[in-house]
Protein backbone atom coordinates (compact mmCIF):
# COMPACT_ATOMS: atom_id res chain seq x y z
CA UNK A 1 0.00 0.00 0.00
CA UNK A 2 1.26 3.43 -0.92
CA UNK A 3 1.31 6.35 1.45
CA UNK A 4 -0.61 9.25 -0.07
CA UNK A 5 0.77 12.74 0.57
CA UNK A 6 -1.10 15.90 -0.36
CA UNK A 7 0.88 19.10 -0.81
CA UNK A 8 -1.60 21.85 -0.05
CA UNK A 9 -1.81 25.47 1.07
CA UNK A 10 -5.05 27.17 0.09
CA UNK A 11 -3.16 30.20 -1.12
CA UNK A 12 -1.51 30.21 -4.53
CA UNK A 13 2.12 30.93 -5.28
CA UNK A 14 3.53 29.71 -1.98
CA UNK A 15 5.53 26.83 -3.46
CA UNK A 16 3.24 23.81 -3.68
CA UNK A 17 4.48 22.60 -7.04
CA UNK A 18 8.12 23.35 -6.20
CA UNK A 19 7.63 21.36 -3.00
CA UNK A 20 5.79 18.48 -4.71
CA UNK A 21 8.56 18.14 -7.30
CA UNK A 22 11.30 18.34 -4.69
CA UNK A 23 9.90 15.87 -2.19
CA UNK A 24 8.79 13.40 -4.85
CA UNK A 25 12.33 13.45 -6.25
CA UNK A 26 13.77 13.18 -2.74
CA UNK A 27 11.67 10.13 -1.89
CA UNK A 28 12.48 8.45 -5.19
CA UNK A 29 16.21 9.15 -4.86
CA UNK A 30 16.10 7.35 -1.53
CA UNK A 31 14.86 4.26 -3.26
CA UNK A 32 11.10 4.61 -2.83
CA UNK A 33 9.05 4.21 -5.95
CA UNK A 34 7.10 7.45 -6.11
CA UNK A 35 4.39 8.95 -8.30
CA UNK A 36 3.64 12.67 -8.33
CA UNK A 37 0.25 13.79 -9.61
CA UNK A 38 -0.75 17.25 -10.79
CA UNK A 39 -4.32 17.97 -9.65
CA UNK A 40 -4.44 21.42 -11.19
CA UNK A 41 -6.67 20.61 -14.15
CA UNK A 42 -6.62 23.44 -16.67
CA UNK A 43 -3.43 24.98 -15.30
CA UNK A 44 -0.91 22.21 -15.23
CA UNK A 45 2.60 23.21 -14.30
CA UNK A 46 4.16 20.27 -12.55
CA UNK A 47 5.35 18.97 -15.93
CA UNK A 48 7.33 22.20 -16.44
CA UNK A 49 8.87 22.13 -12.98
CA UNK A 50 9.82 18.48 -13.51
CA UNK A 51 11.15 19.23 -16.99
CA UNK A 52 8.97 16.70 -18.80
CA UNK A 53 6.54 19.07 -20.54
CA UNK A 54 7.49 17.83 -24.00
CA UNK A 55 6.90 14.23 -23.12
CA UNK A 56 3.25 14.62 -22.09
CA UNK A 57 1.04 12.49 -24.29
CA UNK A 58 -1.82 11.43 -22.06
CA UNK A 59 -2.94 12.98 -18.80
CA UNK A 60 -4.84 12.37 -15.57
CA UNK A 61 -8.23 13.01 -17.20
CA UNK A 62 -7.50 10.64 -20.10
CA UNK A 63 -6.84 7.90 -17.57
CA UNK A 64 -9.98 8.65 -15.57
CA UNK A 65 -12.05 8.56 -18.76
CA UNK A 66 -10.46 5.30 -19.84
CA UNK A 67 -8.89 6.88 -22.94
CA UNK A 68 -5.43 5.80 -21.85
CA UNK A 69 -4.01 3.35 -19.40
CA UNK A 70 -2.13 4.52 -16.33
CA UNK A 71 1.09 3.13 -17.77
CA UNK A 72 0.61 5.11 -20.96
CA UNK A 73 0.06 8.36 -19.05
CA UNK A 74 2.79 8.04 -16.42
CA UNK A 75 6.03 9.75 -17.44
CA UNK A 76 9.22 8.30 -16.07
CA UNK A 77 11.51 11.01 -14.73
CA UNK A 78 14.72 11.55 -16.67
CA UNK A 79 16.84 11.92 -13.53
CA UNK A 80 15.46 9.12 -11.43
CA UNK A 81 13.93 5.91 -12.69
CA UNK A 82 11.86 5.37 -9.53
CA UNK A 83 9.95 8.61 -10.07
CA UNK A 84 6.88 8.94 -12.29
CA UNK A 85 4.80 11.99 -13.14
CA UNK A 86 1.10 12.01 -13.92
CA UNK A 87 0.37 15.35 -15.57
CA UNK A 88 -2.89 17.25 -15.29
CA UNK A 89 -5.05 17.87 -18.30
CA UNK A 90 -4.52 21.28 -19.85
CA UNK A 91 -7.68 21.85 -21.81
CA UNK A 92 -10.71 20.22 -20.30
CA UNK A 93 -13.05 21.53 -17.71
CA UNK A 94 -12.56 21.06 -14.00
CA UNK A 95 -15.44 18.63 -13.64
CA UNK A 96 -13.37 16.08 -15.51
CA UNK A 97 -12.00 14.83 -12.21
CA UNK A 98 -14.41 12.84 -10.09
CA UNK A 99 -14.06 11.55 -6.56
CA UNK A 100 -14.65 8.02 -7.74
CA UNK A 101 -12.25 8.33 -10.70
CA UNK A 102 -9.46 9.78 -8.57
CA UNK A 103 -10.01 7.05 -5.99
CA UNK A 104 -9.75 4.37 -8.65
CA UNK A 105 -6.46 5.72 -9.98
CA UNK A 106 -4.94 6.16 -6.54
CA UNK A 107 -5.89 2.61 -5.71
CA UNK A 108 -4.29 1.31 -8.87
CA UNK A 109 -1.13 3.32 -8.21
CA UNK A 110 -1.05 2.09 -4.62
CA UNK A 111 -0.38 -1.45 -5.80
CA UNK A 112 2.85 -0.47 -7.47
CA UNK A 113 4.13 2.64 -5.69
CA UNK A 114 5.32 3.38 -2.18
CA UNK A 115 4.52 7.09 -2.16
CA UNK A 116 1.98 9.10 -4.09
CA UNK A 117 2.43 12.87 -3.95
CA UNK A 118 -0.67 14.88 -4.84
CA UNK A 119 0.13 18.42 -5.94
CA UNK A 120 -3.00 20.38 -5.03
CA UNK A 121 -4.22 23.41 -6.94
CA UNK A 122 -4.70 26.65 -5.03
CA UNK A 123 -8.10 27.50 -3.61
CA UNK A 124 -10.64 25.32 -1.86
CA UNK A 125 -12.61 24.15 -4.85
CA UNK A 126 -13.02 20.74 -6.36
CA UNK A 127 -9.43 20.14 -7.47
CA UNK A 128 -8.06 20.99 -4.04
CA UNK A 129 -10.72 18.86 -2.36
CA UNK A 130 -9.98 15.87 -4.56
CA UNK A 131 -6.23 16.24 -3.98
CA UNK A 132 -6.65 16.04 -0.22
CA UNK A 133 -9.59 13.65 0.07
CA UNK A 134 -7.61 10.39 -0.02
CA UNK A 135 -4.51 11.71 1.76
CA UNK A 136 -2.73 9.99 4.62
CA UNK A 137 -0.33 12.87 5.18
CA UNK A 138 -0.63 16.57 4.41
CA UNK A 139 2.30 18.86 3.76
CA UNK A 140 0.93 22.32 4.45
CA UNK A 141 3.08 24.79 2.55
CA UNK A 142 3.00 28.19 4.19
CA UNK A 143 4.77 31.48 3.60
CA UNK A 144 5.51 33.68 6.63
CA UNK A 145 2.82 36.11 5.56
CA UNK A 146 -0.68 36.84 6.90
CA UNK A 147 -2.81 35.61 4.02
CA UNK A 148 -0.86 32.41 3.62
CA UNK A 149 -1.04 31.56 7.33
CA UNK A 150 -4.76 32.25 7.37
CA UNK A 151 -5.37 30.08 4.32
CA UNK A 152 -3.25 27.29 5.77
CA UNK A 153 -5.40 27.33 8.89
CA UNK A 154 -8.45 27.11 6.69
CA UNK A 155 -6.98 24.09 4.88
CA UNK A 156 -6.32 22.43 8.23
CA UNK A 157 -10.00 22.80 9.00
CA UNK A 158 -10.91 21.21 5.69
CA UNK A 159 -8.46 18.34 6.19
CA UNK A 160 -9.98 17.69 9.58
CA UNK A 161 -13.55 17.64 8.31
CA UNK A 162 -13.67 16.75 4.62
CA UNK A 163 -10.95 14.15 4.08
CA UNK A 164 -11.82 10.49 3.73
CA UNK A 165 -10.09 9.76 7.03
CA UNK A 166 -12.32 12.35 8.71
CA UNK A 167 -15.45 11.00 7.05
CA UNK A 168 -14.65 7.46 8.12
CA UNK A 169 -13.63 8.48 11.62
CA UNK A 170 -10.21 6.99 11.05
CA UNK A 171 -6.96 8.29 12.42
CA UNK A 172 -6.78 11.89 11.14
CA UNK A 173 -4.60 13.00 8.25
CA UNK A 174 -1.12 13.67 9.63
CA UNK A 175 -0.40 17.34 9.10
CA UNK A 176 3.09 18.77 8.65
CA UNK A 177 4.28 22.33 8.20
CA UNK A 178 6.68 23.46 5.50
CA UNK A 179 7.55 27.09 5.96
CA UNK A 180 8.74 28.34 2.59
CA UNK A 181 10.30 31.52 1.24
CA UNK A 182 11.65 32.22 4.69
CA UNK A 183 14.02 35.14 5.04
CA UNK A 184 15.78 35.07 8.42
CA UNK A 185 17.19 38.56 8.02
CA UNK A 186 13.73 40.03 7.52
CA UNK A 187 12.44 38.01 10.45
CA UNK A 188 15.22 39.41 12.54
CA UNK A 189 14.40 42.97 11.60
CA UNK A 190 10.75 42.39 12.42
CA UNK A 191 9.46 42.68 8.90
CA UNK A 192 8.47 39.05 8.56
CA UNK A 193 6.62 36.57 10.73
CA UNK A 194 9.10 34.18 12.31
CA UNK A 195 8.85 30.44 12.77
CA UNK A 196 7.66 30.86 16.36
CA UNK A 197 4.99 33.34 15.29
CA UNK A 198 3.63 30.99 12.66
CA UNK A 199 3.80 28.03 15.03
CA UNK A 200 1.96 29.96 17.75
CA UNK A 201 -0.95 30.02 15.35
CA UNK A 202 -0.74 26.76 13.41
CA UNK A 203 1.14 24.50 15.89
CA UNK A 204 2.02 21.77 13.42
CA UNK A 205 4.88 19.34 13.27
CA UNK A 206 7.60 21.22 11.39
CA UNK A 207 9.13 19.30 8.51
CA UNK A 208 11.39 22.11 7.48
CA UNK A 209 12.05 25.72 6.70
CA UNK A 210 12.85 26.45 3.08
CA UNK A 211 14.78 29.69 2.88
CA UNK A 212 14.08 32.20 0.14
CA UNK A 213 16.62 31.19 -2.44
CA UNK A 214 17.57 32.19 -5.95
CA UNK A 215 18.16 28.55 -6.77
CA UNK A 216 14.39 27.87 -6.75
CA UNK A 217 13.88 30.07 -9.79
CA UNK A 218 17.01 28.70 -11.45
CA UNK A 219 15.70 25.18 -10.90
CA UNK A 220 12.26 25.93 -12.34
CA UNK A 221 13.86 27.76 -15.27
CA UNK A 222 15.68 24.60 -16.19
CA UNK A 223 13.00 22.09 -15.20
CA UNK A 224 15.05 20.31 -12.56
CA UNK A 225 13.59 19.90 -9.07
CA UNK A 226 15.54 22.15 -6.72
CA UNK A 227 16.37 19.24 -4.41
CA UNK A 228 18.87 18.07 -7.05
CA UNK A 229 20.80 21.31 -6.57
CA UNK A 230 22.67 20.00 -3.57
CA UNK A 231 24.75 23.13 -3.18
CA UNK A 232 21.75 25.39 -2.75
CA UNK A 233 20.19 26.10 0.63
CA UNK A 234 16.72 25.35 -0.71
CA UNK A 235 17.91 22.04 -2.11
CA UNK A 236 19.48 21.08 1.21
CA UNK A 237 16.39 22.21 3.08
CA UNK A 238 14.19 19.94 0.95
CA UNK A 239 16.64 17.09 1.44
CA UNK A 240 16.22 17.59 5.20
CA UNK A 241 12.44 17.64 4.79
CA UNK A 242 12.43 14.26 3.08
CA UNK A 243 14.80 12.79 5.66
CA UNK A 244 12.66 14.05 8.54
CA UNK A 245 9.50 12.78 6.92
CA UNK A 246 11.10 9.35 6.67
CA UNK A 247 11.88 9.46 10.36
CA UNK A 248 15.42 10.81 10.54
CA UNK A 249 16.13 13.25 13.30
CA UNK A 250 17.83 16.27 11.78
CA UNK A 251 18.25 19.63 13.49
CA UNK A 252 16.42 22.47 11.79
CA UNK A 253 18.50 24.84 9.72
CA UNK A 254 17.99 28.17 7.99
CA UNK A 255 16.11 29.65 10.95
CA UNK A 256 18.77 32.12 11.85
CA UNK A 257 20.36 34.91 9.95
CA UNK A 258 24.03 34.01 9.57
CA UNK A 259 25.03 37.33 8.08
CA UNK A 260 23.46 39.11 10.99
CA UNK A 261 25.48 36.99 13.32
CA UNK A 262 28.74 37.95 11.66
CA UNK A 263 27.74 41.56 11.51
CA UNK A 264 27.10 41.31 15.21
CA UNK A 265 30.56 39.84 15.75
CA UNK A 266 32.19 42.74 13.99
CA UNK A 267 30.05 45.21 15.81
CA UNK A 268 28.24 46.53 12.78
CA UNK A 269 24.62 47.52 12.72
CA UNK A 270 22.30 44.58 12.26
CA UNK B 1 15.88 29.77 21.71
CA UNK B 2 17.86 32.61 23.23
CA UNK B 3 18.85 33.73 19.80
CA UNK B 4 15.21 33.70 18.74
CA UNK B 5 14.35 35.72 21.81
CA UNK B 6 16.96 38.18 20.74
CA UNK B 7 15.17 38.45 17.40
CA UNK B 8 11.95 39.03 19.25
CA UNK B 9 13.26 41.94 21.22
CA UNK B 10 14.64 43.68 18.19
CA UNK B 11 11.40 43.06 16.32
CA UNK B 12 9.82 46.41 16.04
CA UNK B 13 6.70 46.66 13.98
CA UNK B 14 4.94 45.01 11.18
CA UNK B 15 5.58 41.34 11.96
CA UNK B 16 4.24 41.87 15.48
CA UNK B 17 1.17 43.58 14.07
CA UNK B 18 0.73 40.74 11.58
CA UNK B 19 0.86 38.15 14.32
CA UNK B 20 -1.64 39.96 16.49
CA UNK B 21 -4.08 40.40 13.62
CA UNK B 22 -3.70 36.76 12.65
CA UNK B 23 -4.27 35.46 16.15
CA UNK B 24 -7.53 37.35 16.48
CA UNK B 25 -8.73 36.42 13.03
CA UNK B 26 -7.81 32.75 13.21
CA UNK B 27 -9.40 32.33 16.64
CA UNK B 28 -12.58 33.88 15.30
CA UNK B 29 -12.61 31.72 12.17
CA UNK B 30 -11.96 28.54 14.13
CA UNK B 31 -14.96 29.18 16.37
CA UNK B 32 -17.14 29.82 13.36
CA UNK B 33 -15.84 26.66 11.69
CA UNK B 34 -16.69 24.41 14.62
CA UNK B 35 -20.15 25.79 15.08
CA UNK B 36 -22.86 23.30 14.09
CA UNK B 37 -24.69 24.27 10.93
CA UNK B 38 -28.11 23.97 12.54
CA UNK B 39 -27.60 27.00 14.79
CA UNK B 40 -29.32 29.67 12.66
CA UNK B 41 -32.37 27.44 12.13
CA UNK B 42 -32.49 26.58 15.83
CA UNK B 43 -32.39 30.26 16.70
CA UNK B 44 -35.22 31.04 14.32
CA UNK B 45 -37.47 28.25 15.57
CA UNK B 46 -36.82 29.08 19.21
CA UNK B 47 -37.75 32.66 18.48
CA UNK B 48 -41.03 31.53 16.91
CA UNK B 49 -41.91 29.45 19.95
CA UNK B 50 -41.07 32.19 22.41
CA UNK B 51 -43.08 34.71 20.43
CA UNK B 52 -46.19 32.63 20.95
CA UNK B 53 -46.04 33.65 24.60
CA UNK B 54 -43.89 36.73 24.86
CA UNK B 55 -43.42 39.52 22.41
CA UNK B 56 -39.65 39.67 22.01
CA UNK B 57 -37.43 41.27 19.42
CA UNK B 58 -35.33 39.43 16.92
CA UNK B 59 -32.16 40.33 18.78
CA UNK B 60 -33.54 39.45 22.20
CA UNK B 61 -32.38 35.91 21.74
CA UNK B 62 -28.83 34.72 21.36
CA UNK B 63 -27.58 31.22 20.79
CA UNK B 64 -23.94 30.49 21.55
CA UNK B 65 -22.04 27.37 20.93
CA UNK B 66 -18.80 26.69 22.73
CA UNK B 67 -16.49 23.78 22.59
CA UNK B 68 -13.55 22.69 24.67
CA UNK B 69 -11.76 19.40 24.97
CA UNK B 70 -14.29 17.76 27.23
CA UNK B 71 -17.65 19.19 26.35
CA UNK B 72 -19.79 21.16 24.02
CA UNK B 73 -21.97 23.87 25.49
CA UNK B 74 -25.04 25.32 23.90
CA UNK B 75 -25.90 28.56 25.62
CA UNK B 76 -29.29 30.11 25.08
CA UNK B 77 -29.95 33.61 26.28
CA UNK B 78 -33.35 35.28 26.04
CA UNK B 79 -33.89 38.82 27.19
CA UNK B 80 -37.52 39.24 28.23
CA UNK B 81 -39.04 42.63 27.68
CA UNK B 82 -39.78 44.94 30.58
CA UNK B 83 -42.91 43.67 32.38
CA UNK B 84 -44.71 47.03 32.42
CA UNK B 85 -44.18 47.61 28.76
CA UNK B 86 -45.24 44.09 28.01
CA UNK B 87 -48.51 44.69 29.91
CA UNK B 88 -49.14 47.85 28.01
CA UNK B 89 -48.63 46.26 24.69
CA UNK B 90 -50.93 43.41 25.66
CA UNK B 91 -53.61 45.83 26.85
CA UNK B 92 -53.51 47.78 23.67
Amino acid sequence: MARIIVVTSGKGGVGKTTTSAAIAMGLAKRGHKTAVIDFDVGLRNLDLIMGCERRVVYDFVNVINGEASLNQALIRDKNCNLLYILPASQTRDKDALTLEGVGRILEELSKDFQYIVCDSPAGIEKGAYLALYYADDAFVVTNPEVSSVRDSDRMLGILASKSRRAERNEEPVKEYLLLTRYDPSRVKSGEMLGLDDVQDILSLQLLGIIPESKSVLTASNSGIPVILDEKSEAGQAYEDVVARYLGEDRPHRFIEDKKGFFRKLFGGKS
Amino acid sequence: MSLLDYFRKSKPKSAAIAKERLQILVAHERTARNRPSYLPQLQKELLDVIRKYVNVDQDAISVNFEQDENQETLELNIVLPDYQQENKSVNM
